[in-house]
């Protein structure tokens, strides 16, 4: 029998040949030829670290920082570690309870797998930091505590300014040719924006091994393929960090801008918008429930008033309509109005706040007194130009020099969001009046004094009295002087700020000369005559009050006045110029006036003196919040409230707008109950006077 | 075996020793390359036995101790009580079901103290002894049908235990020693039938069912134009084509439907779609339908998991490897089971193609010299035993480096001499040596 089968052991080792040469063609098929499974090993095995450059630090003139980057820490919790933890006192130290203890975990587990790492609570406050630190030996199985770097702002100042840095969204990862990644910060608004390139810094990477849980286990290769980040480059800017928190307590409980320029440079030495916020708001912990609710406060604190917030110019104008009368030869300095109280050669008067006689006998008293009638009548005579008998070359003319100001276009400076402002030319009125107008349609608009279709930004206001003091020059407004170790590529961001551009230097240094007086005389004898003076400073000054109109519940209501100011100082060598604009504030020197006064103060002699501290702080409590915001803010809260309800059933936010009388409707501890969702109708309520205005009256029910 | 003893150095197949050795070797330090935290202190860890190299270390030098009392024993030993072998493996195995331990899917495993201990794996060693033994005594006829389904008998009752305590990888090894009764005769008709029949299966996976049935019909069909002549003079040759044709249609329609619904678990299921690379029906998943919850419950994973990453694994090794204690895939965790059942990626990504290859040569050069050795006995006993111990050896190796590069379907046998365990390398140590022992009388005849 065994030579019987002999054959067939060669059988044998055929099948094991055949089975060996099979594996082995596998084999080189995976190892040789195919690439897939090595890419695939990277994939699995390496994880590109990546390390985080600290952001470049924006210092002000004097080289204080006016940001910094701190470490804030991120509590993680690795669920499946936790063990033999005092669960009571860890809640107790966090200030939360044991119920919300459970339910963090549970989601970091559903989140992230109970063996990663996960976010316990984000950017912990510096108390539970301290309080975490201290014993966190007690709970080292399960927890640690991640370094985040963030900014901080020491002078709790310039939030408008300097924008605010925020979690990059697809957007802008997209745009970035792969710089960023989902995660990253990227800066959002103001300087952060427009200088992020610069801010930035270069990112580094760190190849680690990682195992199949994600751990990082070790340095691929000893890290020679690890490049190092690069830090962000610092910017040294204009802004007097002293002067910058003097103007945001002026602006307190008010809506308003004020921009303080250096005429010489351009550079902007101050710039507030009110309302405004703590910039430290939009960092650390609570940064999220700070942004939600400031977009839904209706005053608007995320708003840059001073660039975005588009003002009638009013009489602040009136430096800029004299010198374009001068220039085109409509009026001398001698020219005077004889004005009676209002301008009254067009259908519409254009009134006067000055009645006695020869206010206006020549420029400079003009000017001084801000006499209406006269300005109306240079306007009409600057459009009406006999050189060019056509109004609309005269009122195209006009335009041209107001672009020259720097009116009615964006001015580009450097921080992101500006408006432009607007200054009207023949088709805009092309448009209103069909073809048919002339001089008098705008001047009894009110264009001659600033109003009419005429809009600026405080920026605006403030670098086109630049030119003024400059006699005919200025620089594009902007807040950086210098980077730190500046390279090309960020030379062609600031290299439009270093170009001087001399718009307006052909008009004789003369007619610059007779309007500064007339502005000085503002301060002496004028209009501004009451707020008290700078011992040896002399200020030229222009005040302005604009007409207020706005539509309220479907109504055109004229408001308080807005407050203007504009000025610049010292007259003999101008260093600083300031536009200070108030809503709401009435005349230009009720309120406007002392704050530029206390600024220039502030900033040419570096100190206030002791009854002007007084003063900063009477202006700091006066409140001029406009009475129909808060009118304003129950509204979009109430509608919204109700949105919620309708949506959720939720009456918690809608019980507050509905029954808050007390006595009526109300059994102790028990509210009435609410009518059905579909019950309850949004109508339509005339304008009532805030003070007697009742919120119970907002929902009605249709019986 | 570097004993100098003459008396038991007689006579010795050194060659198989020598490559045992190696291989354990190599077992070693693959486990090691797994294992090793970098900073341990080398010989401490290695003597420790807290560490698994440092186990599978020990484990080498007790089967070594044990292959030295195989080799001082008398090889008649082996002939008289292979039946004993066999009873002891089948009580062992029974005895799996009252004490075997609870812990995930090991069913098979029996605890005493700190160790535990798998029969299915050490039954393997009686079965090949007992198959031997029928198969060499002298009132054999192994060409009669009683006899052969005696042999099948022997192999399979073992094989149904090991089924039963969900060893489907252990119970599959069994039909490895088909082998042998093909080396002694076994028609190779039932081998040629066995075959189509794992060709039908295949193909019933891959093809659609109305095209499959199509072309049974077509060959069918064929046949009978082609034996036309002989269908004129006998006419049961069509009969019997008939229900040839019957019997396969049967099988792809309705009998591996029923299998996969009826008797194989839904994983398994799952696991030799994967093999072929292609995607399970919906009908297999609905007839699965209370396991599933259990499975969706218990978060369902990607059933192709495991040979993904050890694909990954061997394939990142490239033409040279990586380097041992430089691979990421197999250092790293990726691998599942890759101390034990998916060794060969260690050894694939650490030393590339070039490694694997000489890997794959030393087993083929094992078995070449198993079948050498067993060609030159002359007691049918030893030839038999030798037959059984390459057949287990083919089997267990192509199936794991089959399933770690994508070729087999995921059943958990180890890799002989290389994969880490106790029992695993003791049982494939002392059926190496009873050979070799067998190998020093072959001279002798033994009954």
């Amino acid at each position: 029998m065994p030579v019987f089968n002999q054959s067939r052991s060669r059988i044998i080792r055929i099948l094991f040949l055949v089975t060996f040469i099979v594996l082995s063609a596998q084999l080189f098929h995976l190892q040789v030829i195919s690439r897939e499974y090595k890419k695939q090993a990277d994939i699995n095995a390496i994880f590109a670290k990546r390390i985080y450059p600290s952001r470049g630090i924006i210092f002000d003139r004097r080289n204080k920082p006016i940001l910094n980057n701190t470490l804030m820490f991120d509590l993680m919790v690795t669920p499946s570690e936790i063990k033999a933890i005092d669960t009571n006192y860890f809640c107790q130290l966090m200030e939360i309870d044991t119920a919300e203890f459970k339910k963090r975990v549970r989601s970091a587990i559903i989140k992230n797998k109970s063996f990663r790492p996960s976010i316990f609570e984000e950017l912990l406050t510096p108390q539970k930091y301290a309080r975490m630190e201290e014993n966190m030996w007690r709970f080292s199985n399960g927890f640690f505590l991640q370094p985040r770097p963030v900014r901080s702002y020491p002078f709790d100042a310039a939030a408008h300014i300097i924008g605010y840095i925020n979690e990059v969204d697809t957007s802008i990862i997209n745009r970035s040719n792969g710089f960023y990644e989902s995660g990253d910060y990227a800066g959002r608004t103001g300087l952060e924006q427009y200088y992020e390139r610069v801010l930035r810094g270069q990112k580094g990477t760190e190849l680690w091994i990682k195992d199949n849980f994600n751990r990082l286990v070790g340095h691929y290769q000893n890290g020679i393929f690890d490049t190092a980040a690069v830090t962000g480059r610092n910017l040294r800017t204009y802004i007097d960090i002293d002067l910058q928190q003097l103007a945001e307590k002026l602006l307190r409980n008010k809506v308003g801008a004020i921009v303080a320029i250096e005429p010489k440079s351009g550079g902007i030495l101050a710039m507030a918008s009110a309302p405004d916020y703590n910039p430290n708001d939009l960092t650390g912990p609570s940064k999220q429930k700070n942004y939600s609710k400031m977009l839904l406060d209706v005053s608007t604190p995320l708003y840059n008033r001073a660039i975005k917030g588009q003002y009638p110019a009013g009489s602040t104008y009136k430096p800029l309509g004299a010198l374009i009368g001068l220039d085109e030869g409509v009026i001398t300095p001698e020219s005077g109005y004889p004005c009676r109280g209002a301008y009254n050669e067009c259908t519409r008067p254009v009134k006067c706040l000055e009645k006695f006689a020869g206010h206006a006998a020549n420029l400079r008293l003009a000017v001084a007194h801000s006499c209406n009638a006269f300005f109306s009548s240079t306007i009409r005579k600057t459009i009406d130009n006999p050189k060019y008998h056509n109004p609309r070359i005269g009122l195209t003319k006009w335009k041209e020099y107001c672009t020259a100001f720097g009116y009615g276009h964006k001015l580009g400076v450097d921080i992101p969001n500006e408006n432009g402002g607007n200054i009207p030319d023949t088709t805009a009125y092309d448009k209103e009046y069909h073809g048919s107008w002339n001089s008098c349609t705008m001047t009894g608009g009110g264009l001659g004094i600033g109003q009419d279709k005429m809009l600026v930004t405080p920026l605006q206001i403030a670098n086109g009295i630049c030119i003024v003091a400059n006699k005919g020059y200025y620089y594009l407004p902007h807040f950086v002087r210098s980077i730190d170790d500046e390279t090309t590529e960020d030379t062609s961001l600031v290299t439009k700020f270093r170009k001087k551009h001399d718009v307006l230097t052909h008009i004789p240094d003369a007619s610059y000369e007779v309007v500064i007086n007339g502005m000085q005389d503002v301060t002496e004898i004028g209009t501004a005559r009451g707020i008290p003076k700078i011992p040896g400073i002399n200020v030229c000054a222009k005040t302005g009050t604009a007409q207020n109109k706005r539509v309220l519940d479907k109504k055109v209501v004229e408001l308080k006045d807005h407050s203007l100011f504009v000025c610049f100082a010292p007259r003999e060598d101008p260093k600083i110029a300031i536009a200070v604009i108030i809503e709401n504030g009435g005349f230009g020197s009720t309120w406007a006036g002392p704050m530029a006064y206390l600024l220039i103060e502030k900033y040419l002699t570096d100190s206030l003196r002791a009854d002007r501290q007084k003063e900063v702080d009477r202006i700091a409590e006066a409140n001029l919040m406009p009475s129909f915001l808060t009118r304003e803010q129950f509204k979009a809260d109430s509608v919204r409230a109700f949105e919620w309800f309708r949506i959720t059933k939720d009456s918690s936010y809608i019980d507050k707008y509905t029954y808050d009388e007390p006595g009526e409707l109300q059994v102790p501890g028990k509210k009435a109950p609410l009518p059905a969702a579909s019950k309850i109708k949004l109508q339509p309520m005339a304008f009532i006077d805030d003070k007697n205005f009742k919120r119970k009256n907002y929902f009605t029910t249709p019986s | 075996m570097s004993e100098n003893n003459p008396t038991i150095s007689k006579g010795i197949d050194w060659s198989l020793a020598w490559i045992y050795l190696l291989l354990v070797l190599v077992g070693i330090t693959a486990v090691f390359a797994v294992t090793y935290k970098e900073g341990d202190p080398f010989i401490q860890s290695f003597l420790g036995f807290k560490t698994d190299y440092s186990k599978q270390f020990y484990f080498f030098v007790a089967s070594a101790v044990i292959a030295i009392f195989i080799l001082l024993t008398d090889s008649k030993f082996f002939t008289a009580t292979a039946n004993l072998w066999y009873a002891f493996g089948i009580f062992l195995l029974l005895l799996v079901f009252p004490f075997h331990s609870s812990v995930k899917g090991t069913e098979s495993i029996i605890r005493f103290g700190g160790f535990q201990f798998q029969p299915a794996e050490f039954c393997k060693i009686c079965v090949c002894l007992s198959l031997a033994k029928y198969l060499s005594r002298p009132d054999t006829e192994f060409v009669t049908t009683k006899s052969q389904l005696t042999a099948a008998a022997i192999v399979l009752f073992p094989a149904a235990l090991t089924l039963m305590q969900s060893e489907t990888g252990l119970a599959l090894v069994y039909f490895s020693f088909f082998i042998v009764m093909y080396r002694e005769g076994l028609p190779s008709t039932i081998l040629v039938v066995g075959f189509s029949l794992a060709v039908l299966v295949v193909s019933t996976l891959l093809v659609e069912k109305n095209m499959l049935a199509l072309f049974l019909t077509i060959i069918a069909l064929l046949f009978i134009y082609f034996m036309r002549r002989q269908i004129r003079r006998r006419k049961y040759i069509l009969i019997n084509i008939g229900l040839l044709w019957l019997v396969c249609v049967g099988v792809q329609r309705f009998g591996v439907p029923f299998a996969f619904k009826h008797v194989l678990k839904l994983y398994q299921v799952e696991r030799i779609y994967s093999t072929v690379g292609k995607e399970m029906p919906r009908e297999y998943v609905t007839a699965h339908q209370r396991e599933l919850v259990v499975v969706q419950t218990a978060k369902k994973k990607d059933p192709d998991y495991n040979v993904k990453q050890s694909k990954i694994a061997i394939g990142s090794g490239g033409l040279a490897g990586k380097g041992l204690l430089r691979s990421t895939q197999t250092r790293y965790g990726f691998v599942p089971e890759q101390r034990t059942d998916f060794i060969f990626d260690t050894i694939g990504e650490g030393f590339g193609f070039i490694g694997s290859f000489v890997l794959l040569g030393v087993y083929l050069l094992l078995l070449f010299r198993i079948i050498t050795v067993a060609e030159r006995q002359r007691s049918v006993f030893s030839r038999c035993y030798a037959y059984g111990v390459a057949a287990v050896f083919f089997f267990h190796l192509t199936i794991n480096i089959g399933m770690t590069v994508g070729l087999a379907p995921v059943i958990g046998i180890p890799l002989p001499f290389i994969s880490y365990g106790g029992t695993s390398l003791l049982t494939f140590t002392i059926m190496l040596f009873i050979l070799i022992r067998l190998d020093a009388d072959r001279h002798m005849v033994l009954r």
